[in-house]
């Protein structure tokens, strides 16, 4: 084995060791591989409907084309983007904060990230054959029932395809916290990173169902001739909205959480202290959760719920704030006093904290039900969701790189490209959305193809343009960072930034076993309990012995394969019968594989001890 | 875990489990002949029917989830949150649609 990975190999045997992997570490690759492509095409996206609104009147894209850009960047950044690079962190992170070999279950890891890839695939070959999903990233009915084109069936489909392999992954989180932390490791004793990963996969595990049941009532609406939406026919367009925000509002925290743990992994470093009041930070991650179920209505005041309903999610909306507070000056109380590095994960999260800030305190004036009324869908609201996602989630995945891309990679990114990179990104992305506040408030719609000359919204515009154009080369910097990286950068040791989670505690980048003996845990922050008792590393909490390791598998790219030809199989079908071959076929494929999968035994193979002892330290 | 370890008093134990067992799934049986024997009898009004078929469910999930899921023993703290929570959050589910939807 040791000596198989040392040879010099060809491309083909590479390919095929990503496409059969089921370990952690490789999948956190394609997931962020997977990730970093939809995100650049999400921001292509993003970057055609500013160049449309540029000035007024204009008409660089088409307006049906308008549509379906901004539905695709919606649903791309979303889906595709963020959760996929943060799903990539916490593969990446989460068993090595807790001190496992891998996740509970490696097959199913490797299953989910294929699922969503080829979703993702499935919702994008969309744009090739006959137009994009046109109808928002809500897809509200009665306007989703009834697009002609197939570009919803492509959307329903694809987000079917890739949320089954998001809920994966959520439960195999959820499975690996629960049973494989390291002996000593207690639940208080996990780094925050981890505790966010715990949460979040509870929230996916409790919130994706909801989208699950919309969007096949949804495709049962458009294609076998049910009416759950219509009207006309009985059916009830307001389910649809209800269904899809009791998932989308967890979703939002699905995106947040987890970076609010990376802050609290970043902070504490870089700060040289230990996280201020680490157990009211879980606590309120908790509690963000439980009252993230209890809020979606906010997106709905405008439906005509009634002052009762819309007064009781308004004030359940603003009591959110109060835990995410107590998150912000946490943060800042781990800074007071401690010996602060300021370098590009540190700087994304020094930028994080008054962006994000800005971002919750527009978020508790749109919770005001009755100011909500002017607020409603006006930029208002845009720039709102991007002060927090833009703000929170991308600041937080950046740090999160910066910080972790030496213990993924082996190499540290360059600094000063990273710096240039961040104050890029951060200067355009204020002017891009702070000005978007202004431009609602002066009654700005948002998902408009034009808008009108002197109407005190042509500057406006141009300075958000603008801004766009600066974060959009500052992705571009962190693309050549990674290339520069990989083949000029430096090679990092086990510990670069003196940290303090195991993670930090094995070599960069980890032996695919990750650690040879599981370490025994003595406290919070693990490897700084050693360190300040003039230890190195961690004592071994068990002798050294054979190490049981999952065999690869082709199976999961099959399954998701199979599912893929069968998503065109039900969206065509429609069109002709033919078609219905494919989906007898995709499923074929599929069930085929899992049948395969369940019939044979794999037990695996074992690393022996004999090679354990030759591989040096 | 080896036989010889087995002594008295996981005897006893497991003897009592059983019999925990057994009780149940009569119970549950008698439950689900009562809700059949309501419906198929006509015996009561939809007003109290209804409520009455609701009731027996939940005691059988419960007697599912404590007795045949073990979750009523230790070690099984973890799962008891998770479920509750999932309970929770299909509930929340329910309530709004009934509440605000249809009602």
């Amino acid at each position: 084995m040791s000596i198989a990975a040392a040879q010099k190999r060809g491309f083909g045997a590479f390919l095929w060791d990503y496409l059969t992997t089921v370990d952690h570490k490789k999948i956190a690759h394609l997931y962020l591989v997977g990730g970093g492509f939809f995100f650049i095409l999400g921001g292509l996206e993003a970057l055609f409907i500013r160049i449309q609104l540029i000035a007024p009147e204009n008409d660089f894209i088409s307006a049906g084309l308008y549509n379906e850009m901004f539905t695709m960047h919606g649903t791309t950044m979303i889906f595709l983007a963020a959760m996929p690079l943060l799903l990539g962190l916490m593969n990446a992170v989460m068993p090595l904060q807790i001190g496992a070999r891998d996740v509970a279950f490696p097959f199913l890891n490797s299953l989910g990230f294929w699922l969503f890839m080829f979703g993702g695939i499935l919702l994008n070959c969309s744009w090739f054959l006959g137009g994009a999903p046109d109808a928002g990233w809500t897809a509200y009915t009665p306007l989703s029932a009834v697009s002609p084109t197939h570009g919803v069936d492509f959307y329903v489909l694809g987000l079917q395809i890739s949320g089954a392999g998001t809920l994966m992954g959520g439960i195999n989180f959820l499975a690996t916290i629960v049973t494989m932390r390291a002996p000593g490791m207690t639940y208080m004793r996990m780094p925050l990173f981890t505790w966010t990963t715990f949460v979040t996969s509870t929230l996916i595990l409790f919130a994706f169902p909801a989208l699950t049941v919309g969007l096949f009532l949804l495709m049962f609406d458009r294609m076998f001739g049910s009416a759950f939406f219509d009207v006309a026919l009985g059916g009830n367009s307001i389910i649809w909205q209800h269904l899809f925000w009791i998932f989308a509002h967890p979703e939002v925290y699905i995106l947040i959480l987890p970076v609010f743990g990376v802050f609290s992994e970043v902070i504490p470093t870089f700060s040289k202290k230990r996280l201020f009041g680490y157990t009211s930070m879980v606590f309120a991650t908790m509690l963000i959760a439980f009252l993230g179920f209890m809020v979606w209505a906010h997106h709905m005041f405008t439906v005509g719920l009634g002052p009762v309903a819309n007064a009781i999610f308004a004030i359940a909306t603003m009591a959110i704030a109060v835990p995410t507070g107590i998150k912000i000056f946490n943060w800042l109380a781990t800074m007071w006093g401690g010996s602060i590095t300021i370098n590009s994960a540190m700087l994304w999260s020094l930028g994080f904290i008054p962006s994000f800030t800005i971002g919750g305190m527009t978020g508790i004036m749109l919770a005001s039900a009755v100011a909500d009324y002017q607020y409603h869908d006006s930029y208002f609201v845009v720039a709102h969701f991007h002060y927090v996602i833009v703000g929170g989630v991308v600041f937080g995945l950046f740090a999160g790189l910066h910080y972790w891309w030496p213990k993924m990679f082996g190499r540290i990114l360059n600094e000063k490209l990273g710096k240039i990179g961040f104050w890029l990104f951060f200067i355009g992305f204020h002017l891009t959305f702070f000005i978007q506040h202004f431009l609602g408030l002066m009654g700005m719609p948002r998902r408009y193809w034009v808008f009108l000359e002197d109407q005190g919204l042509d500057t406006g515009n141009l300075v958000s343009t603008i801004g766009t154009f600066l974060m959009a080369i500052s992705a571009t910097i962190f693309l050549i960072n990674i290339i520069y990286t990989s083949v000029k950068g430096e090679k990092a040791s086990a510990d670069p930034f003196d940290g303090r989670s195991l993670e930090w505690a094995i070599s960069s980048p980890p032996p695919y076993y990750n650690f040879k003996q599981l370490p025994l845990v003595r406290g919070l922050d693990p490897l700084w309990v050693e360190k300040m008792d003039g230890k190195d590393n961690l004592a071994p909490a068990e002798p050294l012995g054979d190490i049981h390791m999952p065999n690869s598998s082709i199976l999961p790219f099959i399954i998701s394969f199979g599912f893929f030809i069968a998503g065109f199989g039900f969206i065509y079908q429609t069109d002709h019968q033919a078609w219905n071959f494919a989906i007898f076929i995709g499923m074929g494929i599929a069930l085929g594989s899992m049948l395969m999968r369940s019939l044979k035994d794999d037990h695996g193979y074992h690393i022996s001890k004999a090679e354990l002892e030759r591989e040096a330290d | 875990m080896d036989n010889t370890n087995t002594n008295s008093f996981q005897k006893q134990k497991n003897k009592e489990e059983m019999k925990k067992q057994l009780i149940t799934f009569v119970l549950m049986i008698g439950f689900t002949i009562v809700a059949f024997a309501i419906v198929a009898t006509n015996a009561m009004d939809k007003m109290f029917a209804v409520p009455l078929l609701l009731i027996l469910a939940v005691v059988q999930v419960g007697f599912q989830f404590y007795y045949f899921m073990h979750m009523k023993d230790r070690g099984h703290e973890f799962p008891s949150v998770m479920i509750y929570g999932g309970v929770f959050a299909a509930m929340l589910t329910i309530a709004a649609l009934v509440a605000i939807v249809w009602w």
